[in-house]
């Protein structure tokens, strides 16, 4: 009995592991030169800023919250640093760091709002998004390029690797992440807060566990990763403007889903969410290889795979409360 | 007497319409004050202009979606794919009619692809068909609301994207703009097809028991089924109705504009009718809700928006204000911040209500 509840608990997991493996399988089949460890490291490239904005939302979506402001984040960090290198020149080296912060303190102070004043996450990040949108118009409605010198090199830079194979800087920091946030949710106290907050709040605040500092701490983490994202983006736009990472947020919340975090809170993996990245990442390159189908596609083709994980999901539940009721 | 004012005051600030209420009028206040002729009404043409009709008339999608997302999240649920609807709504109706410039014996005429009626009628009816497959998920398969539809938003623009081939599809047909920009009586005909679908919604939950069931449903789901309500086929209404309200949204931006923008139609719209609810009083946790109260969050947005461009702030500054305002208003609305920031102040000077109760 034991090892059952150990398999459904991983199930979802498993699941967008396994179907990650056979769309990759199906692709190779498919098409000539798909088959191959770059086009696998690709798609960790071309997605390297979703996986950080995402993994911020697995924590998020943990506490049974939403942030929806993290596009939003992305193009103001974007367009703030263009701005601050080219128009002011600054080092590339104060710039990064005040963007980390500045997200951070977004983060916080959304979590403030919603923690303090109890409104609604969704209402919050709602105005949040709108304000940061609102904000890159602010500063310009043009397009800003990059042209640091140190951004061009991190945006260039190709870390070699055995067989022909480059990854690049952003996925090193992606990965990094995804180790940190493997760590912070496993074996931390922070991790385990919350978790018990997604659970239950009111049965984690009366065990004593700080509810209050947790929930705002995670909206924090969720406002530091978009700001990172954003630096992340910036190196592989290499400009700043307005429309930057447009309903990125819907992107994020999906691949959390798709890695089996429901938006009902306490559960969660960081492993299912890069998967869930990675799932997108597949589609979008199978359908670059197709060749005839238009980018359309690619938000059908998710859809209906968040679709057929959800209804997946669904069942494999009833299907536990179903046998525990007999029982 | 004075009592009688205070006891009318007391159930006035203690009922939901008066927050939303103040902030209308806050905003309307300002408008008074700061905008030029913001409430001169004239008639040109046996129209009227003025810068309130125009909010109504610009308001009216929004008020649309609000209604039916008012009912979705009285039961306790949400909708974000009403934004994606409208784009396909407006796709459908749009490549029905195509409309295309041809010279019938030197003449400009204009000629559709269908009638106009059909074309209609198809894109309520696939709308409304794209609301049940909402409803059925989460009726029937048992999926969370924001879920479920959020496979829509992130499907529905590809649909619609699909329908028009990715092209801006541009409306010739001359009947088909009667809908967005057409007058009756002097007022926007997109007025009078909100006030009938706000009749009849209003009608149907005040009048008969779908009001109490849906608030039922959306304070306990399984008490109300235990109760003997057919709980999956009202949230399986409810998500259909959402759908059709949103078509008939997505009509009226399609048919002012002349075009369909699979793209860009209706892009961010379904935060803005979410808002709409919740400014207008609404708990996002369902439960009790007020149509008037959303129609009313509608018109402050909407009134914001104008206001801005008014005032002659540069647009781009637009969403910022709105942002910071949408937070002012929440902020008001929620009893905690009330509580934290005007405790001391109520400590100081008193409140009514406790002065009277000491007197008893």
């Amino acid at each position: 009995m034991k090892k059952m509840q150990l398999s459904y608990k991983y199930i979802n997991l498993m699941i967008t592991v396994v179907l990650f493996f056979a769309l990759f399988a199906a692709g190779s089949v498919l098409y000539n030169g798909f088959f191959s460890t770059q086009v696998l490291l690709n798609m960790l490239i071309d997605n390297a800023f979703l996986i950080i904005t995402a993994i911020g939302m697995t924590f998020v979506l943990i506490i049974g919250g939403i942030d929806i402001s993290v596009g939003s984040v992305i193009a103001l960090v974007c367009m703030l640093s263009a701005y601050l290198l080219e128009m002011q020149h600054l080092s590339a080296m104060v710039v990064i760091p005040l963007m980390l912060l500045m997200g951070f303190l977004f983060g916080l102070v959304q979590g403030s709002f919603i923690h303090f004043f109890t409104i609604q996450p969704f209402i919050v990040t709602l105005a949040g998004m709108f304000l940061a949108r609102g904000l890159c118009y602010v500063i310009s409605i043009d397009t800003i390029m990059i042209t640091n010198p140190f951004y061009l090199f991190v945006a260039t830079y190709r870390i070699p690797l055995p067989f022909d194979n480059y990854i690049s800087i952003s996925v090193i920091i992606a990965l990094v992440l995804v180790a940190a946030a493997l760590y912070l949710s496993n074996y931390t106290r922070f991790g385990r807060a919350v978790y018990a907050i997604g659970g239950n709040a009111q049965s984690a605040m009366l065990m004593g566990l700080p509810v209050g500092r947790t929930k705002v701490l995670v909206y924090g983490l969720s406002g530091f990763c978009s700001a990172l994202s954003g630096v992340v983006f910036s190196f592989y736009m290499l400009s700043g403007y307005g429309l930057h990472a447009m309903g990125l947020e819907m992107d994020a919340i999906a691949s959390a889903v798709i890695g089996g975090t429901p938006l009902t809170g306490g559960v969660g993996f960081v492993t299912g969410t890069l998967f869930g990245v990675l799932i997108q990442g597949v589609i979008q390159t199978l359908i670059m290889f197709q060749g005839t189908l238009s980018s359309w596609w690619t938000k059908i083709a998710v859809a209906f795979l968040l679709c057929l994980f959800i209804v997946l999901q669904r069942i494999v539940v009833s299907k536990k409360e179903r046998t525990k009721s007999i029982t | 007497m004075m009592e009688k004012i205070q006891s009318t005051w007391n159930r006035f600030t203690s009922s939901r319409l008066c927050w939303p209420l103040a902030a209308l009028i806050i905003v309307l206040l300002f408008n008074f004050f700061f905008t030029k002729d913001f409430f001169a009404i004239e008639m040109k043409d046996g129209h009227f202009y003025g810068v309130t009709i125009d909010i109504l008339n610009r308001a009216a999608p929004l008020m649309l979606l609000a209604i039916g997302m008012t009912l979705v999240i009285a039961t306790k649920g949400i909708d974000i794919s009403v934004g994606s609807m409208i784009a396909i709504s407006g796709a459908v109706a749009a490549s029905l009619i195509g409309g295309e410039l041809e010279y019938v014996d030197g003449v400009k005429t204009l000629v559709t692809l269908v009638p106009m009626p059909v074309a209609i009628f198809t894109a309520l009816l696939v709308t409304t068909l794209l609301g049940m497959w909402n409803g059925l998920l989460i009726s029937k398969v048992g999926i969370q609301p924001i879920v479920a539809t959020l496979i829509l938003l992130v499907a529905g623009r590809g649909i619609a994207q699909l329908i028009t081939q990715g092209q801006i599809i541009t409306v010739y047909y001359k009947p088909f703009q009667f809908i967005g920009t057409g007058y009756i009586l002097g007022l926007p005909f997109s007025l009078f097809l909100v006030g009938l679908v706000f009749g009849i919604t209003f009608y149907a939950v005040r009048k008969t028991a779908l009001g109490l069931f849906i608030e039922s449903i959306g304070i306990n789901a399984v008490a109300s089924r235990f109760a003997g309500i057919n709980v999956s086929k009202y949230i399986f209404s409810v998500y259909a109705f959402s759908g059709l309200c949103a078509g008939l949204a997505g009509l009226i931006i399609c048919s002012n504009v002349s075009s369909a923008d699979g793209n860009n139609a209706g892009l961010f719209i379904e935060l803005d009718a979410i808002l709409a609810v919740s400014l207008g009083g609404n708990s996002l946790d369902g439960g009790r809700f007020s149509l008037v109260g959303s129609l009313i969050g509608a018109l402050v947005i909407q009134s914001i928006t104008t206001t801005i461009y008014a005032l002659g702030v540069p647009p781009e500054i637009t969403l910022v204000v709105k942002s910071v305002v949408v937070i002012i208003i929440c902020l008001l609305q929620s009893a905690n911040f009330r509580k934290i920031v005007f405790s001391k102040w109520t400590q100081k000077r008193g409140i009514p209500g406790e002065k009277n109760a000491a007197k008893l």
